[in-house]
Order: structure tokens, then sequence, then C-alpha cells
């Protein structure tokens, strides 16, 4: 059970706004690097987030780059899962080898601020704040098994080749 | 049942049955990095534990991103890639030979390839008949260590073009007017498949324009047949013998078709910050822009050159805009010097980049001011791309840049040739 609060975001954020090219040369100084994120969507969302909090969106989320460090950064941050209406592919697949769970589910009712609870096991996200329940759609089964291990490199060390 | 290209190349190196909405292991015959992911990549590698790269002579790093190198930081992440090189025995393409995705094109994909790249503009190579798409730095470590990856076969969706494009209509207004209706997740996790006689008649240079933008509609690859067009091409960069013929059954299952009668596209601009907010050239009329971009993977090619190279000729660029054009490769760059359209654009007030990515994501070379506009022939206009989160860009095609560079306006180039 993951239990945190939400930082709402729009449609469309690109991995630019999540981290914008300008900071290339501290791509191999995360902690670093981890100071900007998203800072071209929202300048203040760095120094608000906290260990635990969820980064909700709407449509089209992390579209754009592969740069892998847009979801690495946003973990480092703190986030503990992204909830979002959909979600660009390569983000997508690129979140989940970071072990960082990325759900699709309707976000429209989730307001900047509220107290979410998320059951992965059970698909589940509840909005304490709004007394709502969401449930989010289903990861692909390879997905989940690399999900479950923490990401892709923990995967492949533990099994040293893909078990489909 | 046929089968798509997607599908027929992901069951080929699968060696199964490759069906939309399965999921495959694939063999992975190129892989590559460049210099903004590939540093990831090398210490997600050695993290996973693999000795050795599956495939040497198939592993390429490329220095594109930030070259030659404008800080210390980026400069050690290259030496990181250097040293990774000589460890392993794989190809390194360092600073002035050009951007990945065009290297890619004239000496490496091969139609019928699955070709992985951490880079999203991988897509390019699909102009060639390749399945070829983007990944993060993880996955790309693993292909690294294991010459195979997993894929869900994408759905495919035709878009069949007919007719012949007007004069100063081009391959990049035909992609912007897509992505257009697409939007820019109208394609997600599906695959483009271009098809109808517009494209059968497109030489490889203006497909790989319309291959390289398909991740901007969302897509996991862009994908031409590889036809007599492809193999005059390969034969053009002295590789004939990589050519294999590749196309759709005809009763495969597409998703969806679009049909673009493309004899009545006009030239079109993608407005900021988004891809797919697009418009015909002549509602921008007016719109004053400080700097014109040429270049990129999306539009640096010879033929690119050459466009605006026609329209400069005899020509200044407006007082208050200036012009950069960075050509795709040391290949495209000599070219262009020999043909003297390198002299015609310094004439006409440019500034030559060396081969590179440098401008498009803001890295160096080419920032912009707050407040100011850039006329850009890349393919992303996300608010902050090029470098400053103030500032504003338009995409279009390398004669739209150019008719723009002489106004100092957003400006149709059927007024300029």
């Amino acid at each position: 059970m993951l239990r945190g609060k939400a930082f709402k975001f729009g449609d469309d954020i690109s991995t630019d706004h999540i981290i914008p090219g300008r900071y290339a040369h501290l791509r191999s100084n995360l902690p670093e690097l981890a100071k900007h994120v998203l800072e071209d969507a929202d300048p203040s969302f760095a120094s608000r987030v906290k260990t635990g909090d969820f980064i909700v969106a709407g449509n089209n989320f992390g579209l754009g780059s592969s740069r892998e460090h847009a979801p690495l950064v946003i973990k480092l941050a703190g986030a503990r899962a992204i909830l979002a209406k959909s979600v660009a592919r390569i983000f997508f697949r690129n979140a989940i080898n970071l072990g960082l769970p990325i759900l699709i589910c309707d976000t429209d009712k989730i307001k900047d601020g509220d107290e979410l609870e998320i059951d992965l096991a059970a698909g589940t996200v509840k909005d304490i704040t709004n007394g709502s329940q969401l449930a989010f759609g289903k990861i692909p089964e390879v997905m989940l098994h690399i999900l479950d291990e923490g990401g892709l490199i923990p995967y492949i060390k533990k099994y040293g080749d893909f078990k489909l | 049942m046929g089968k798509t290209l997607a599908e027929k190349i992901l069951s080929q190196k699968s060696g199964s049955d490759a069906r939309a909405g399965d999921i495959v292991i694939a063999t992975v015959d190129l892989v590559f990095v460049q210099d903004t992911t590939g540093p990831l990549t090398v210490r997600q590698f050695q993290t996973s534990g693999f000795e050795k790269l599956a495939n040497p002579a198939k592993t390429v790093l490329f220095i594109d991103h930030a070259a030659p190198s404008p800080n210390l930081e980026l400069s050690a992440d290259h030496i990181l890639l250097r040293n990774f090189a000589r460890q392993t025995g794989c190809q390194i393409h360092d600073v002035g030979e050009g951007i990945c995705h065009q290297l890619v094109a004239e000496s490496l994909a091969k139609p019928g390839d699955v070709i992985v790249g951490a880079d999203s503009h991988t897509v390019t190579a699909g102009a060639l008949g390749a399945f070829a798409t983007g990944m993060g730095s993880s996955d790309v470590a693993v292909v690294f260590g294991l010459g195979k990856t997993w894929f869900r076969v994408p759905e495919s969706i035709k878009i069949a073009a007919s007719g012949n494009l007007q004069k100063g209509v081009f391959a990049k207004d035909l992609i912007l007017y897509l992505i257009g209706k697409l939007g820019a997740d109208g394609a997600t996790y599906k695959a483009l498949e271009f098809n109808g006689d517009t494209v059968g008649k497109m030489p490889v240079p203006e497909r790989l324009t319309i291959a390289n933008m398909a991740v901007e509609a969302g897509a996991k690859v862009g994908l031409f047949a590889a036809d007599e067009t492809t193999k005059k091409y390969l034969r053009e960069q002295g590789r004939v013998n990589d050519y294999q013929t590749i196309s759709p059954d005809a009763d495969a299952t597409y998703e969806q078709t679009m049909n673009i009668e493309a004899n009545k596209l006009e030239p079109m601009v993608a407005k900021p910050h988004s891809v797919d907010n697009t418009a015909p050239v002549r509602e921008l009329k007016g719109t004053k822009i400080q700097q014109v971009f040429i270049g990129t993977c999306t539009n640096g090619r010879l033929e690119d050159i050459a466009i605006a190279a026609k329209i400069l000729r005899e020509k200044k660029c407006h007082p208050e805009t200036r012009l950069i054009v960075g050509p795709a490769s040391k290949k495209v760059l000599m070219a262009a010097m020999k043909a003297g359209y390198i002299q015609t654009l310094i004439e006409a007030g440019a500034a030559i980049l060396p081969p590179g990515c440098g401008p498009c994501l803001g890295l160096h070379q080419g920032v912009l001011g707050k407040g100011e506009s850039c006329l850009s022939t890349a393919n992303r206009n996300f608010k902050g791309r090029m470098g400053n989160p103030e500032a504003f860009i338009y995409l279009g095609s390398p004669a739209t840049a150019a008719a723009t560079a002489i106004a100092g306006e957003i400006t149709d180039p059927r007024e300029a040739m």
C-alpha cells in the first residue's frame, strides 16, 4: 500500500518539461539533475515534493525523448508512482524498467494536493480527500514481472534473460 | 491472413507467427546510443553484470548531441563512451561525423532489420524498411548484453497518400499535416505504415523525414516498404548488397486506414508548444522570427540544404534574423561544399555548424533568448526545447525556413520559389 499527496499536471507533459536538454551536462550527476525535475511544467515542484508523493497527470504523459533520466529523476525526487490518463510508449517502458509504477486511470477527479492511497495488488487508487475510488488498467504480464523485481536491471541480474 | 510490415519483420526476427498484440522476443540487428543516453546505458550494462557485448560489431556509440563538447561534464561523458568502445570493441562515431540517425541511414540500417536505439528518433530508419524504435538506457543496456529484447507487436495504421506534392510542398509538410490530424498521441503504441503512390515515388531522404517524425504522433515505428527506390539509395551509399525487398501483404489487417490527398497539401508549420498544433504557413504570415535553424535528423540532409541554397541564392537573410545551418553528417557537409551550397548559404548570412544535434534540444549552439521565436526544421517544439522555456519554436520545411530567413517573418515558400 502506497500513501502520499497528489501533484497534479495537465496533458502532454513532455520529457523536455521533466528534464530539459539544457541540463544535459548533469545527466551523470543525478542528485543535481533531480533538483530540476519538472522545472518547465512547475518550477516549484522539486522543492515541494516529498518522498512517497505521486505525480498525477492527464493524457500522453512523458512524450518525446527516450531519456530514461526523466523517470529516474521523478523517482529520485521521491515520487512513488505516476498516475495518468495515458502515457507515451517509451516513457511507460522506462518507468517500469526503473521499478516506478505507472498507472493508467481516469485522473480527472483527483485534485492537486489530494491524499491518495494506492493498492498495487488490488489495482485501486483511493482518493482519501474526496472519498472516491478508481481502478487502474492492467499492466502487461512481462512488465509486472519486471516491476516485481524492482526494475529491468535487477530482473536481468536475477534471471539472466527474459522469461516470458 | 496476411501481415503488416511490423508483423512480417517481428515474425522473422522472433521465429514465431507474430501478430498485433502478441509479446515476442526478437533478435536485434543493430543497437546504438548517443552521448546523452549512452553514459547511463554503459552504467546500467555494467550494473547488470554483463561481461561482454552480444554483438560488438553491431553495437554503436555516437557522439553527436554535444559535439564538440560545450562543457567539462559532457567531456567526461564522452571520455566514458570512448573508454567503453576501447574496452568492448564496439563501433564509435566521434565528434564531427554526424547525427546518429543520419549515419544509421547512410551506412548501417538494412531492410528487414530490427534496430533499437537509445534515442526516440531511432524510428528514422523505418524509411529503409527496418523495424527501428527508441528505448531507454536500461532496455538498450540489456540489448547490448543479450542481443535481443521483448516487443509488443504493434497494431498498424495505414497511411495511404496519393497524388503529387505541389511545388513548394515537401515531405515535411505531409508529416506535419498528418501529425496535426492524428494528434501527439494518435498513434501511441502503434506502427504507422506509409503507403500509396506519393510515398512510392518519394526518394529515401524524404521518406527519412516522414519516418523520423512518426514518434511525434506517439508511434513505435514509422515503416516504408523496401522497394526499388530503397535499392537505389543503398546503391548510392555503396551497399546495394544490404538490400532486400520487403512489403506488406495485400490482405494484411490494419487498425485503420487514413487517406491523404497529397496533391491538396500546402506548406505547413507546427506552432508553439506542441507538434500537433499545426496550421498552413499562410495563416502565420507576419510572425516575426529572430532565428532560423536548418538541420537535424529531420531535415539536415543534402536535399534539404540544396532547397535552402536555391532559395537563398544571391539573397540576404533579413537583418533582424539569424540563420544557422547544421548538416546532418560529414558526408552531407562535404557534398554540400562540393555543390557550392555552403558558399551560397554563408554569402546569404548563414552560420554553419559542424554536423550534430546541438540546437535542436537546447544543449548548446543557438540557444534562444527570452521572448525570441525560431523557425526550425527540427521535429520538436516543446516549451524549453531550444534551451529557453520563454522562447517560441515553429517547425517547418527547409523551404519555409529559407523563405522565412529572407523575409524575417514566417513566409510561404511558394512566394520565394
